[in-house]
Parts: structure tokens; sequence; C-alpha cells
């Protein structure tokens, strides 16, 4: 967007550059643009002069003086964002590349355009009707059916329920009985159905390059087998990723009791090493901590995104926010302090966020450890920043014994873990709000030192079979390690994964897996449930099952998933006395074994472990972080174009990734967005272009891995840089000494933040960030000044009355739905955007189409930011149509292709739409998205079975939008009319609704004043975006409130 | 200077500039009928089957109910088309060894489905649910036609939208008692006068007249 550094980043220097007060400096700016803007200053002298200045530190009482912003570029108001705010479809993208402009198109079709009418009356085509010979039972033609199922990332399972139409999953809601689930879903399980559907997924069985076939395969595990059950398995190595499947695993020991000499490896790319080690220094054993949030009224995270990755997380932003849920001014909230370097969504929901290098969290932990009593030790001066902090926040601590969690994120190196161990040892949280258990993995062990060993070996040549059963090790092992180079000395070597990827490509054998909702297996939770995942669909291609290929290594013939599985649960006489066959019917219909969470434990901290010795000493300059992606994980969805397309959460960044720094840093380097810079670390360089982030640690990089794929698919290959080629084995997490090296090009990265921006009411040339404020599109307050004023949000609302109309109003009768959104319980994880684009068959239209603001996703995340950049606040706000009751959209339509329901739903027909996109230009919340090229994939075969039935797939031309999923609402009405009763509030669940792992969104019959959305819109808290444009929204929100520590002034 | 154009030009340019309207009207007119007509519509156009299957002997002159074979009718959005396993519950006995029967003996030992052309089709983005009209009182007769009397099936109504709004605008006209929802007498005769039985069910059964777009569209 910005040009160059000079004249892309410039700022009014009346007001924020000179540090004076806001109020003053947005009255000046009210006038005349042009003549305050003079020059500017450009991004190397002034521009971050915007930390000292006094934006977003003034606070006038309520918070109601300091302005929201959504990026840099807005707060410094450049002219580009200006021009933005009026272009809803920021440029003008040639039709499909043919080179015809659309004038010349429409002079050319002039004449069939005046036929076009014609074109309705096509005749229907035959179609052919093939019913079954024999019909399943309980198989109804047009009513889905629901099977409990799971879905593995990282090795730790999250319950599901699958929706399946006539044998075709399509959608993927939460298991309600789940614990890790308790309903909810991540992005990752939401979008797990198109990769069962991805036609890029390995088909075949493939040998050297060629395709090969299963019984060849089988001949070759024969010849090995027999090879190695001579020499008791010496040479014999399997890899595999984290494994917390027990059949599995007792299948994996069976092998090593017969190859007494093999051995069985795992690697996780982003996995939980530091976790697990950490809680051997701790108490010399591994042990898997279960955090109990629903009981802990202040918590700490160091660096941990608890709330949106990692085992468990669904569970935890449950627990998380029904203890900040507000009913009432007698409500509590609890508190949450993030440490962390890159902006996370947990980061966005901390009362008080503090950004560190991830180097200097251990020491801040340490300092902690220290006040809270430990003997910590620790050599290294806290940073500044973090000072004012300790006392306080140690205070707030010791005041919540027993009913507080210090969090460690994964990534953190294993002191970081022990000393959040031994912190909340000291605080009493052990057993109260952190459960100890065995560790759910089969096989805990060092991972990194696993693969290293594995390496070793197979440089000495001393491998001669490796199976490779998952993960795609040459693709994301550390680039010290040399992985794929030594793969190559290994005499038979098989790869088994969804994809024919980057380690495929290596192996003599390439075997196809199949998908987990094709086949059998099982896996426990974060708690350790132990839940079956149980298949929805026959492999779509020649996929094998785990069990089956490690049951061939086993000599057994013809092996299938759904036996070794069951066999191996009956074998466990969980039944008792009960019929095995009515045990196994239970736990596949809950989708998990009753009873199976692992038990508490009590552990004893070592007295000492090894606190002399710091990890993070050493090094000096830049610091380079490594994380998983948000939407991509650590690769092995990249070829998921839901996921690729998704805006990553705070960054709103799409189709890539990025070297993501500070402004200060940026400034510091002479960087600007968009640059192309030479990143160089440990001997290594990749070239990368720069990510400007509010809010990130200062002096630190942080790259995600999982894009710069090779082989990842039509969707992934390609896409972005690969920062596994800069990541080492002894620091995976982060380490020093990185360089920075501008080059001359420039990469145009596309984020979707400045799309659809709702504007400055009276046509005045400001960013929206200021009409956000003024016009009070988020609400914020802290709970104090809820419980002084807890009528603080309805402030800004001057709401018309019903008569300000030219139109009858219309009237309600029956059911009128409503929508209320609590942005006190967003964490913006996205998972209603995804969950909405599988509902709602929503297309994907990638990377050039989102650069001119063509994303076609019905809810998108709004992100503000307030305070200054080093450490602004960051607020998430999900918009999607708001069904007015008044709605602009209607009035303007030429064709009657969006009318209004009696129930008050804003229709939208597809059929009648003729694009004229008048609706869109009129709608004040720019919620309506536009069919401009064919984005809907109408030829790929597999794709078809992906879709919804009972929503039609949008052709070009056409306008669409939220519908607070009608099709759901017919769906219960038609059931309750046939059962002549009235729709009971729940019954209807929208999908956005019904994935929230927060619970944040709420919809319901708003003429029901006892329905759970009429009681959330009885709050004071509840106000609607831009009342006084009388549009009478039906969906409102409810205020984020924060609950910060008085003691600490930011 | 000699006369440009002949007097004549002057009734031919009358009627030219009078004619375009009627021209435009006919065009019009006719293009309103052939979408309206059978060859469009297909109404009342048998079409072939892999098997002559005859509704008026099975449903009429056997006395099967509708519901034997379109078994999720009153459950389901689809009436459901009988798996040939539903076929053979008789004709294992009955005509076992009829030729005209032998594509569905041979669909039963191949397990290869049956082809059937389909008879009433409505576009993708229309979503018709059968459950709720049959439970609401609307007979099969009254969109499906004299099924009691189809040697080979037909289209009896051209399932377009004017015609479905004529019903949902007007459900009193042809609603029936529940219990005569699936009599296949055509035309079909009500109890009791239609003018006062219809306003009578559609207060009991509670119908709604609705007539917003997305209570097919979605």
């Amino acid at each position: 967007m910005t040009g160059n550094g000079e004249s892309g980043f410039r700022i009014q220097d009346s007001g924020f550059g000179t540090g004076k007060p806001l109020e003053e400096a947005t009255s000046v700016s009210g006038g005349p643009m042009t003549s305050n803007r003079k020059s500017g200053f450009g991004i190397q002298d002034s521009a971050f002069r915007i930390q000292d200045s006094e934006v977003g530190i003034q606070d006038s009482g309520f918070g109601k003086g300091r302005r929201l912003w959504r990026s840099m570029e807005e707060l410094a108001g450049t002219a580009e964002t200006r021009d933005a705010l009026h272009n809803e479809f920021l440029r003008e993208l040639p039709v499909e590349g043919n080179g015809i402009s659309r004038r010349e198109v429409l002079r050319l079709m002039g004449a069939s355009a005046a036929l076009a009418g014609l074109t309705a009356c096509t005749k229907l085509p035959t179609q052919k009707i093939v019913p079954y010979v024999r019909a399943p039972e309980e198989f109804i033609p047009g009513k889905p059916l629901f099977y409990s199922t799971a879905m593995t990332l990282g090795g730790f399972a999250t319950g599901l329920l699958v929706e399946s139409h006539l044998g075709r999953p399509t959608k993927v809601e939460g298991n309600p009985d789940h614990p890790a689930s308790l309903g909810a879903a991540d992005i990752f399980a939401q979008a797990s159905v198109l990769t069962l559907y991805d036609p890029d997924r390995s088909q075949a069985v493939i040998h050297e390059g060629r395709l090969g076939r299963w019984s060849d395969f089988l001949a070759a595990m024969k010849n090995a087998r027999d090879a190695h059950l001579a020499s008791k398995g010496a040479g014999l190595r399997i890899l595999t990723e984290t494994i917390t499947s027990p059949t599995l695993a007792s299948q994996l020991r069976a092998i090593l009791t017969e190859f007494p000499l093999a051995k069985w490896h795992q690697y996780e790319p982003v996995g939980r090493d530091s976790a697990r080690e950490g809680a051997r220094l701790a108490f010399d054993e591994y042990v898997n901590p279960v955090y109990r949030f629903d009981r802990a009224d202040v918590v700490l995270s160091l660096d941990a995104d608890f709330l949106c990755s990692g085992p468990g997380s669904v569970r935890y932003a449950r627990d998380f926010s029904n203890r900040r849920r507000i009913t009432g001014v007698e409500s509590g909230m609890n508190r949450l302090y993030v440490v962390e370097t890159m902006p996370s969504n947990t980061g966005a929901m901390a009362d008080h966020r503090l950004p560190l290098r991830a180097s200097e969290i251990e020491v801040f932990a340490r300092a902690l450890a220290e006040t809270l009593g430990m003997k910590a030790g620790g050599q290294n001066a806290l940073p500044q920043a973090a000072t004012g902090w300790m006392a306080p926040l140690a205070r707030d601590l010791q005041a919540h014994k027993g009913s507080s969690i210090v969090v460690a994120g994964d990534q953190q190196p294993p002191l970081v873990h022990a000393l959040a161990h031994g912190m909340n040892q000291a605080l009493g949280n052990a057993g109260e709000t952190v459960i100890y258990t065995d560790s759910v993995e089969a096989n805990p062990l060092d991972q990194m030192q696993s693969l290293r060993e594995l390496v070793t070996d197979m440089k000495s040549g001393q491998v001669t079979t490796l199976l490779i059963i998952g993960g795609n090790p040459v693709y994301t092992a550390p680039a010290d390690l040399e992985f794929g180079e030594h793969l190559l000395k290994v005499g038979l070597r098989a790869h088994f994964s969804l994809y024919n990827d980057e380690t495929s490509n290596l192996c003599h054998w390439h075997i196809p897996a199949v998908h987990y909702l094709e086949s059998w297996s099982d896996a426990r939770a974060y708690d350790g449930t132990a839940s079956i995942v149980q298949p929805l669909i026959a492999p779509l291609y020649d996929g094998k099952s785990a069990h089956e290929l490690l049951a061939v290594l086993r000599g057994q013939p013809d092996p299938k998933a759904h036996d070794i599985v069951r066999d191996y649960w009956k074998s466990q006489n969980l039944a008792k006395d009960q019929d095995f066959e009515a045990f196994w019917e239970t736990a596949l219909e809950r989708g998990l074994i009753a009873g199976t969470a692992l038990a508490a434990k009590t552990v004893s901290m070592k007295p000492s472990f090894g606190l002399e010795s710091s990890t993070t000493s050493g090094g000096g300059g830049l610091e380079i972080v490594f994380r998983a992606d948000p939407t991509v994980g650590d690769g092995r969805f990249a070829n998921n174009g839901w996921l690729q397309e998704l805006p990553k959460p705070v960054t709103r960044l799409t189709w890539d990734n990025a070297a993501m720094m500070s402004p200060a840093t940026a400034q510091q380097k002479g960087l600007s967005k968009d640059d192309v810079v030479t990143l160089r670390y440990e001997g290594r360089e990749v070239q990368a272009p720069v990510w400007i982030v509010p809010g990130h640690a200062d002096g630190a990089v942080t790259v995600h891995v999982g894009y710069g794929r090779k082989r990842a698919g039509r969707v992934g290959t390609g896409v972005g840089f690969d920062a596994y080629a800069l990541r080492t084995s002894d620091k995976p997490g982060s380490g020093m000494g990185l360089e920075i090296d501008k080059t001359a090009e420039r990469y145009a990265l596309v984020a979707t933040q400045h799309h659809s921006r709702i504007n400055e009411g009276d046509g005045q040339f400001e960013e929206e960030s200021r009409a956000a404020f003024k016009r009070g599109l988020v609400q914020i307050g802290t709970l104090g000044e809820f419980r002084r004023d807890p009528n603080f949000a309805k402030e800004h609302e001057e709401e018309p009355s019903k008569n300000d109309s030219l139109y009858p109003p219309f009237k309600y009768d029956g059911y009128a739905w409503g929508m209320a959104i609590d942005l006190n319980s967003c964490t913006g994880c996205n998972a209603c955007v995804v969950a909405c684009q599988a509902e709602n068959n929503i297309a994907v239209v990638g990377k050039e189409q989102v650069s001119a603001g063509r994303e076609m996703h019905w809810i998108r995340i709004d992100t503000y930011f307030r305070g200054g950049l080093e450490s602004p606040e960051t607020y998430f706000q999900p918009v999607l149509c708001m069904q007015c009751e008044n709605a602009p959209c209607e009035l303007v339509c030429p064709v009657g292709a969006t009318t209004h329901s009696p129930e008050g739903l804003n229709e939208m027909t597809y059929n009648r739409c003729v694009g004229t996109r008048y609706c869109s230009n009129n709608c004040p919340y720019k919620v309506r998205r536009f069919n401009f090229l064919l984005f809907s994939d109408w030829t790929t075969p597999s794709l078809f079975a992906l879709r919804n039935p009972n929503v039609t797939v949008r052709s070009r031309g056409v306008m669409e939008k939220c519908t607070y999923c009608v099709q759901r609402i017919q769906e219960a009405k038609i059931k309750a009319e046939r059962e002549d009763r009235a729709i009971q509030d729940g019954q209807i669940l929208t999908a956005c609704q019904q994935t929230c792992p927060t619970e944040a969104i709420v919809f319901g019959n708003i003429n029901d004043k006892n329905s759970r959305v009429s009681k959330l819109k009885a709050q004071s808290r509840n106000y609607a975006l831009l009342t006084e444009l009388n549009t009478r929204p039906r969906t409102t929100y409810l205020a984020r409130l924060r609950n910060p520590n008085p003691e600490i002034k930011e | 200077m000699a006369q440009i154009f002949h007097p004549s030009t002057n009734t031919i340019s009358r009627v030219s500039i009078y004619g375009a309207v009627f021209i435009i009207a006919t065009l019009g007119y006719v293009s309103y009928e052939v979408e309206r007509s059978s060859y469009f519509t297909d109404v009342n156009v048998a079409r072939p089957q892999p098997v002559p299957f005859s509704h008026k002997h099975h449903a009429a002159e056997l006395g099967i109910d509708c519901r034997y074979c379109h078994t999720s009718v009153e459950d389901s959005s689809f009436a459901g088309i009988p798996p040939t396993h539903t076929c053979m519950t008789c004709h294992s006995q009955m005509w076992a060894t009829s030729p005209m029967l032998e594509p569905v003996r041979a669909s039963y030992r191949s397990d290869q489905s049956l082809e059937w052309t389909r008879v009433n089709s409505l576009p993708d983005f229309v979503y018709f649910n059968h459950s709720i009209h049959v439970n609401k009182g609307i007979g099969c007769t009254t969109c499906h036609g004299p099924v009691g009397s189809m040697p080979l099936t037909w289209r009896a109504q051209s399932l377009q939208m004017e015609w479905c709004l004529n019903c949902h605008r007007h459900p009193e006209g042809y609603v029936r008692p529940r219990e005569d929802v699936f009599k296949v007498d055509y035309p079909y005769q009500p109890p009791e006068d239609q003018s006062t039985l219809g306003p009578r069910l559609v207060k009991e059964y509670k119908i709604r007249s609705l007539t917003n777009c997305s209570t097919c569209h979605r």
C-alpha cells in the first residue's frame, strides 16, 4: 500500500508528532486535510514519535478520549488510506486477463444483454434419479446424519460431530460431550473437511517416482520384515509424529518387542519438547499439566497462546471466558497478564500485556519467581518495561493463592516451564488450578534429541529401513540436521502421508494416508480422555491407515483398521461386566471412552533444577523467533485454501508469511512494510518480506514456519518463504544473532485490515478508525468504569424514533431473529469465519482478488488498536450482516433480490440478483460480498461433494451475504411445525455460534423475552453499530470490559 | 429538385412505427406462451423409464399406499425413490419371470442401481420440502396430478414459481384433511365444501401464507 519510506509513512505533524493532546489533534485535522498534512515526514525520522506522543495515553475517565486505530498507516493518516476508505473495492482488476476492458465488453455485448432475460427461459435438463439397490438403515435422503469422531493436532484429540449428507461429510462441529470441545471447534477442525476433498491429496502408491502397487509394497515389506527378523531389527527405524493413540502405541510396542534392536523416533515440528523437558526439570518426570481456567482469578501467560493454540485450547477458551462473563454490575472478572513477543489472540485478551523478546521472558520469569519467594537466581537485568509490573503482579498472584495460574508457552525454553511449575507450586495452585497427570503421550521423549539420533544413525549408514509415518521431516526438520541429505543414505525408505510431499519425493515408497474422516483410529485429548476416530466415508483414494501399515510390518495379512482399533479396546477389558458390544456402541456414539481421563497425581518439586545455566545468554543483535503459522500451522494445512485465505489474527495478513517486527525495530533498520530483506542466521539465509506489527517486542523478528512449501499442492506450493530453512535443532524456539539486510526488492503482502471499512457519516474524508472512535463502533470500558456507569456503552447512541422512516414499520408477530455478540468473550480466533465458510459454501478467491478487496468471507473480524505502537490494546469485533429492520440495502435493489422477511431477516435471493451492487454500495456496514468472477469451483468433481446441499452455490455476478444461516432456521421451523410446537431457545444455532469456543455469539428469538439473546440484549452493555442511521440492526454487541490492575500504570 | 422520398414513404413509416409496437407485443406474448407451454414445462409429457412402471396399476388398482415406496415423504424434504429391494419384495414372487421386469432383477442381482428419469424437478436454487406440505394437509395429487390414472408418469403442473405462489397465497383453496392426503382419487372430492373446509383447516393446521423469498430460496 505505501509507496516507499519517503512518502509512504507520513504523519500529521499537527497532532501526534509534536505530542499535543489528542482532542486538539483530532479537532485540527477535522479541518481541511491538505493544509494540515504539509509534507509530512518519512518513516526514518519521526513517524514513530507516535510512541512517545500522547496518543492513547490520554484517558479521560471512560476511555472515550482514547482513539482507536486499525493500522499504522491510518494512524499516520496517509492519503492512500483515506482513498481506500472511499473505494469499497480497492482497485480494478482486469477481467480474467484477456485485455478487454469492461466498457468494451459492455459495448460488444449490448445486444446479448438485451436478450439476457430470455436465459431464464431455458428448459431444465433431464435428470436421473439413482436409488439404492438395498437402502441402508437409518438413511433418509434429505436428512443429514451426525457421527462423533475426533481430529488430532500435534497428537492431541478434539472430539467432533460431523454432519453427513447421503454419506458425504460436509461440516464439522464440536462434540458437546467431549471435554476438549464442549461443542466448539477451532479453525483447523472446521477446515479439515476441505482437506478431505482436496483433489491434490495423494491418490496412489508411488514407487520410485512412478505409480506403484500396494501389493508390491506388501512384498517389499515382507522382504524387509524377514531380513529384520534375522537381525532382530537392527537398522529398522520408525519415525512418527507425536503419538497419543493407545492402539497405535500398542502396535509400535509390539513391533519393538518383536524387533528389539529397532527404534521408534518421534518428531513434531512445532512440538512440546520444552513443556516436556520443563516438567522433567521441575519434577524429574514427564507430567502433563491440565489447567483449570474455570477456577482461576489471575492468569499469567509467559508467551503462551493458550486460548487459540495447543492441546485443549478450545476448552481453555471456554473455561477462561466463563470467568469473565458479565451479567450485571455485580459480576466479577478474572485478570489476565500476558508477556509475549508476537501479538497473539491471548495477548489481545490480556488486561495487561507486556511485549518482551523471547529471551527476556526467562529473565522476567526468574525475577517474578524470585519475588514470589523462590530461589530463582538470574544474572540478567530485568527489562525496563517490566520493572513497573513486577511488584503489583506478584502481589496480585499472591492474593490469589490457589486460584491463579502461571502458564508457559510451548516454544519457551524448558527452564521457563520449570519456573512456571515452581511458581504454581509456590502459589499453591498445584492440585487446585493446575492438575498434574501422567503424560498423555504414549511415549514422551525429547523429540529433537530423538530426531538428532536418527539423523546420526542415518549419516553413519546404520539405518537400513526407515518408515516415516505422517509428518514431512524433509521440509520441517531443523536446517542444521540436513535431514533430507542423510535420508538418501537409508537403504529402504517409505513415507506414509496425506500428500505426496517433499519427504515422499525422497523416499522409495510413498503410501497415501487416509484422512481422519476416512478410517478408524483413536487418540487421547489434552486430559487423557480416549477418543475414537470414526470414519464417515470410505477412503476416497487408495489410502491406508497407519494401523494397517504397522500391522503389515508385524506380518499380519490384510489388516483392517476397524478390527485393529476395536480389538485393542476389547483387550483392555474396560467394559468389565458389561457386554463389550454395548460398551463399544456407547463409545462410538459419544465419541469417547468414559472414564479414561488421566487421574490427577501429586508431584513433588525437585529442590533445584539447573537454574544456574541460562539458556538465553550469549549472542547479541536481533533475536529471531520461530512460531507455527496461526492459520496453516506447521505447514500441514498449506494446501487448504480456506486457511490460506483466512486473515491471520491481529495482522490480518492472508496468503503469506512475513518477517514480523515492531515499528521501532523497523525504523532502526530502515525498513518499511513490503521491503524484502535477507534474514541471516547461523550461517543460513532466506529472503522474506517485512511486516510491521505494533505491539511486537523490540529487537526481535518473528517468522512463521509452514510456508515456502515446494510440494504442497496447487494451493500451497510456492506461497510465502520457508522459515524452517533458518531453524536449528538446538534453539528451535528462538535465538539471538539474526542479521537483517535490506534488498532493493519489494513484495506486495496482502492484508484485509483496510477492507470493508465503515466510514464517517457526514461524508468527511476521515479515517475509519476515527469514525470508529466518534461513532462508538467499539465500546470499551474497565470493570470499575462499568460498575460506576453501567450504561457507558449506550451514551453514544442516538436512536431515531421508529417513525423516522417513510415506510411503515414491519410487524414481527412470530419469531424475530436477532443476535448478540459479546466482545468481552471474543478472542478473535477466526473459528466462526471458517465455520461460516464451510456451512455456506463460500468461495476462496486467491491472493490477487483479496488484494482488490474481493474476499468473500461473510464474517470479518475487525481488529482495532488503542494506545501507543509499543503495546497497543487490541480489540476484535466480528462483523456480519446486521439484518437491519430498516435495511438500506433492501430499498435500492431494482429487482427485489434482497427483501425483508416477516421474521426480520434481510433475505438474499441469488437467483433474482442481477449484480447491480447497489445494495452493497448502500450498506453502511460493508457486509455484502460480490462474485466478481466465477469464484466457486464448478469443475473439480471432488469439491462437489464438499458443498452443503442446503445452500445455493453462487455464480458469477451475484451478491451474497450472511443470512443468519437461514437454512438452519427453516430446518428447525419445519421440524417444529410438524411437531406442532414453537421453536425452543437454543434449537437453532448459527454456524458461527455453534463453533464459537467462548460462546461469544448468541442467536435466537428476540420476541421471546426469556431467550438467551434477549437477556444479553437487555444488558446495559448492549449497543448497536451506527444507530443514528436508523437502520435498527438486529445484530448488536456487548461492550468489551477490561479488568486492569489499578496498581499498574501503563 | 426532385423529391427524395416517394409519397408512399409516409405510409410505410407510419405502418412500421405503429407496427413495431405490435411486433414487440406479439413477441412478448409468444415468449410468454412458449415459456408456459408443455414444450417448455414438460407438463403432460409422459417420460420413458427403464421399466414402464405404472402408478395407475400400483397405486389405484392395487391400492398400495404412496408411502410404501416413497418412505421419507413425511419426514424429509425428499419423498424418496424406492430401492430395488422394495420392488423385489413383491416381484420376487409375482411376475418373477416377466421380461418387462428384467432390469429390476438385473439391478438386484448385480447391485447396480436402476436409473429412473426424473419427472418432477425443481431448479437447484429452490428448496422444496415434502414433509411440511404433507403434514399441513396438502395432498399428493394436488401437485402430482392424477397419479392414480398414470400408466407412465408425467408432470401434472408446471412447478413454476407463479404456480407455487398461487397456493402459498391461498392455501385454503387446496388444503385437505390430513387423513386424505395420500388419496389418489382425482379430482379429489373434499368431504364438505372446500370453501368452508379450507379456511377451517388452515386455522386448525396453523397454516401460514409463507411468501417471503427465503421460504424456498436459500
